[in-house]
């Protein structure tokens, strides 16, 4: 039997072969898989440096096999900057929480975003603080509950939740932009692509890329895995439409 | 000379910052020590503009001079406000193009010279400057005028004419710096 | 190489260069902007990153990214900036990085104005940011040594894998003075970057630069790292001058950067009035002389110490715990961007030399 036997699935070599912390039905495991998956396809991760932000995936570090740094929350970006734009031959990306960029970091994302900085954003969307326990975030959908927003988000009191993707889209100068999901096999593999796309357009020296992923939080929506995929497929994306927003056109005369 | 200390002042755009600069090139090119001190302070846009220049045989102490030897001066509000603070038995020279009144301090020495006239004359308003600077040096010799020549010549004019213009200014400054004190002293 | 003559920012710019700098990352603020303005055009003809940031906050920040690479880095900016780079200095402590940070200072609190001060001395020297750690902090107080010091943060930064603080006040980072740069920068032998910078996982662990421990055992653990490094620049990195300081001094002045150059000015002209004053001139303000100031402060002749300070005593606390109460400390400061003149010093001087007869008189 072992003669013939043949590995047909593995753990990618770019993720460490630990526990995370995360909670049942959390669907960052899957997003580091495909982070995972497409450096090691693209054969990066040995050149890899990844910034790890302040949220539910500031352990990061610790369940992706390549160097990288830990930052201030929000900064990230900022960081990723100044790595990159001293070591340009390194691949660098940061993995970033809706809290951590879209709101105490949304300075350092609009600008290193805008200045076409060529390292590639993770963007994870769950529409929700996930670290402290439930509290509202820049993209927690109009009437969700959270704990500082007991009876639903008010829009009236703080403002429509934001949408990351098409506000990035709006600058001129970032390359490729697009949001996927991971709640069911099919957006799996459409976030594959994306996210595999974005490290070949970084590996390639062409743009500055993001891609926002859509993702669970049961233990703070306070559902059950099941409940919870159901609930992002029913409300999150009616607000935060799929698709590309903005692809990589190569400059004429190239 | 231990150490000599004068304040350029006038308005942005009358060369008050070069001239000093010069002067402070001059006196690192004769191996002295320098330091020049920029009034850097929201009237460095549209008001007063001024800096000092201290040239001195030892290491500089206090970059702050309340009372300089010397105040060259380029419109009315720097006469006002610098002619009262120069050190008694110094010297105020006078841009007269533009200041209609002389001092009545008695304990320092005053030059009048009608610097913009002079440029204009020579065909270069911009090098009214330089004719103060040339009687600052006439009248105190704190640097020689072969050395301020030779840095006028390397840091501001590579033209021929524009040279000549400028060392033209710096001897009608010295002239009538001359003419001054030597009238001074006579009488 | 032969004198030039340059503005304290322009030529700070230029030592770094000298030193090695590789990347500067930039915000402006009056009254540093010459630094920015300068390496916008140098850096690229030495090869190097130049970038201008949107915020002093992401400026920080990008050092703190950027210092992970192991190349030498540095930033400037003026105190409501550093404010803002407080975050990622705290950091770096933390992570263990290098970088040169220079705080051409401003009067503050808040907004405060532009001219000279040295109010930032507290935020410099005692922390400024959150947590158990330190910078090493050098003030210039010529041209020359704010170029002879910007060269020694950067090997001082690699040699501790810490933050290191210039910092200068205005008048420093605006006047011009001759300088001299050394035709070539040599410097002790240091352990390589490639040791701990981020570089890539190949043929090697993977490298992680943080400050999170959350264990507390492991934090406690890593500030008692950063703590023998501090035990370490206390032991080698204590710098001082002193000037005119003899048997026959009544008075120590201490003072430092552009404020102790205004003392020495005093000191001269009080010396050609028959009254001798010495000056004491830390270099270093952390590590801070603690011991040399006693050493001078406590000598049979001295009957009194003299602060002098563009702040409001705030060095004069660390002269106080220097001295341990073995001599009465004064303060003497102005605040604001006002610079104390040679004629506030010696009047100082002489008041103090006034009361003391009048309080012997007393006792006698």
């Amino acid at each position: 039997m072992a003669v013939d036997s043949k590995t047909i699935f593995d753990r990618p070599v770019a993720l460490r072969d630990v526990v995370t912390h995360y909670c049942p039905g959390c669907t960052h495991g899957v997003i580091h898989r495909l982070v995972s998956e497409a450096l090691d396809e693209l054969g990066l991760r040995e050149r890899t440096c990844g910034v790890a932000p302040v949220g539910c995936s500031v352990l990061c570090y610790n369940y992706f096999d390549t160097d990288f740094m830990e930052a201030p929350h929000g900064r990230a970006p900022a960081l990723a900057t100044g790595f990159k734009r001293m070591r340009p031959e390194m691949i660098v990306f940061t993995y970033q929480g809706d809290g951590d960029l879209a709101s105490i970091g949304m300075g350092e994302i609009v600008h290193a975003a805008n200045r076409g900085e060529k390292f590639t954003t993770i963007f994870v969307n769950n529409a929700i603080y996930g670290m402290t326990g439930g509290q509202m975030a820049p993209t927690t959908l109009s009437g969700q509950i959270t704990t500082t927003c007991p009876a639903g988000r008010d829009t009236s009191h703080t403002g429509q939740p934001i949408r990351v993707a098409e506000l990035l889209s709006a600058l001129v100068t970032p390359g490729y932009i697009e949001r996927v999901a991971v709640h069911t096999p099919a957006h799996i593999l459409n976030a594959k692509k994306a996210i595999r796309k974005a490290f070949t357009l970084q590996r390639d020296n062409k743009c500055y890329t993001l891609v926002e992923v859509l993702s669970t939080c049961p233990t703070n929506w306070g559902n059950t895995p099941g409940e919870a995929v159901e609930w992002l497929d029913e409300n999150m994306i009616k607000y935060f439409p799929l698709g590309c927003y903005k692809d990589y056109v190569e400059p004429e005369g190239s | 000379m231990s150490q000599y200390e004068v304040t350029f002042a006038g308005f942005g755009g009358q060369g008050i910052m070069t001239a000093g600069q010069l002067l402070a090139y001059a006196g690192i090119e004769e191996d002295k020590q320098v330091a020049w001190i920029p009034s850097y302070g929201p009237e460095m846009r549209g008001g007063t503009a001024y800096c000092t220049v201290v040239i001195s045989d030892i290491r500089i102490g206090s970059p702050i001079i309340s009372n300089p030897q010397c105040a060259c001066v380029f419109n009315r509000p720097s006469f006002d406000k610098f002619t009262p603070l120069v050190k008694s038995g110094g010297l105020v020279i006078v841009n007269s193009s533009l200041i209609d009144v002389t001092t009545d301090r008695t304990d320092v020495d005053e030059i009048l010279v009608p610097a913009n006239e002079i440029a204009m004359k020579a065909g270069n308003a911009k090098a009214a400057n330089v004719a103060v600077l040339g009687a600052f040096i006439g009248a105190t010799g704190v640097v020689s005028f072969d050395t301020i020549k030779r840095i006028i010549k390397v840091k501001m004019a590579h033209k021929k004419a524009v040279l000549e213009i400028n060392y033209h200014m710096l001897d009608e400054g010295r002239k009538l710096a001359l003419k001054t004190l030597g009238k001074k002293a006579k009488g | 190489m032969a004198k030039v003559l340059m503005k304290g920012n322009e030529a700070i710019a230029e030592a770094a260069l000298r030193a090695g700098a590789e990347g500067y990352f930039c915000y402006p603020i009056t009254p540093q902007t010459e630094v920015a303005e300068y390496l916008s055009k140098r850096m690229s003809e030495v090869g190097g990153m130049f970038l201008q940031g949107e915020s002093e906050l992401a400026v920080a920040n990008m050092l703190f990214g950027a210092a992970s690479t192991g190349k030498r880095v540095f930033t400037t900016s003026s105190s409501p900036g550093i404010s803002l780079m407080q975050e990622a200095i705290s950091y770096m402590a933390g992570a263990e990085l290098p970088a040169v940070i220079i705080n051409i200072m401003r009067g503050g609190p808040g907004l405060g104005g532009i001219l000279p001060a040295q109010a930032d001395y507290f935020q410099a020297v005692k922390g400024g940011g959150h947590g158990d750690y330190r910078t090493l902090v050098l003030a210039p107080s010529t041209v020359q040594e704010a170029v002879d010091l910007t060269m020694l943060c950067f090997h001082l930064a690699q040699k501790y894998r810490n933050p290191v603080m210039m910092i200068g006040d205005g008048m420093i980072g605006q006047m011009m003075e001759a300088v001299e740069f050394p035709e070539s920068y040599e410097e002790p032998p240091l352990p390589s970057p490639d040791e701990w910078a981020a570089t890539g996982a190949r043929n090697r662990k993977a490298r992680i630069i943080k400050s999170l421990f959350l264990d507390p055992v492991g934090l406690e653990n890593n500030v008692l790292i950063l703590e023998k490094k501090y035990q370490q620049m206390i032991r080698e990195e204590v710098r001082c001058e002193s000037y005119k300081i003899s048997a026959k001094n009544k008075i120590l002045i201490v003072a430092y950067g552009t404020m102790a150059r205004i003392c020495q000015t005093a000191i001269d002209e009080l010396e050609a009035d028959g009254v001798s004053v010495g000056l004491f001139r830390p270099i270093s303000l952390y590590p801070f002389p603690e011991k040399e100031i006693l050493r001078e402060a406590t000598r049979k002749n001295i009957k009194s110490v003299l602060t002098i300070e563009m702040s409001m005593a705030q060095m004069m606390e660390d002269v106080e715990r220097a001295i341990q109460g073995r001599r009465p400390v004064h303060f003497y400061g102005r605040s604001g961007g006002i610079v104390p003149t040679p004629e506030e010093v010696k009047e100082q001087v002489h008041k103090l030399l006034s009361a003391k007869r009048h309080s012997s008189k007393k006792k006698s």
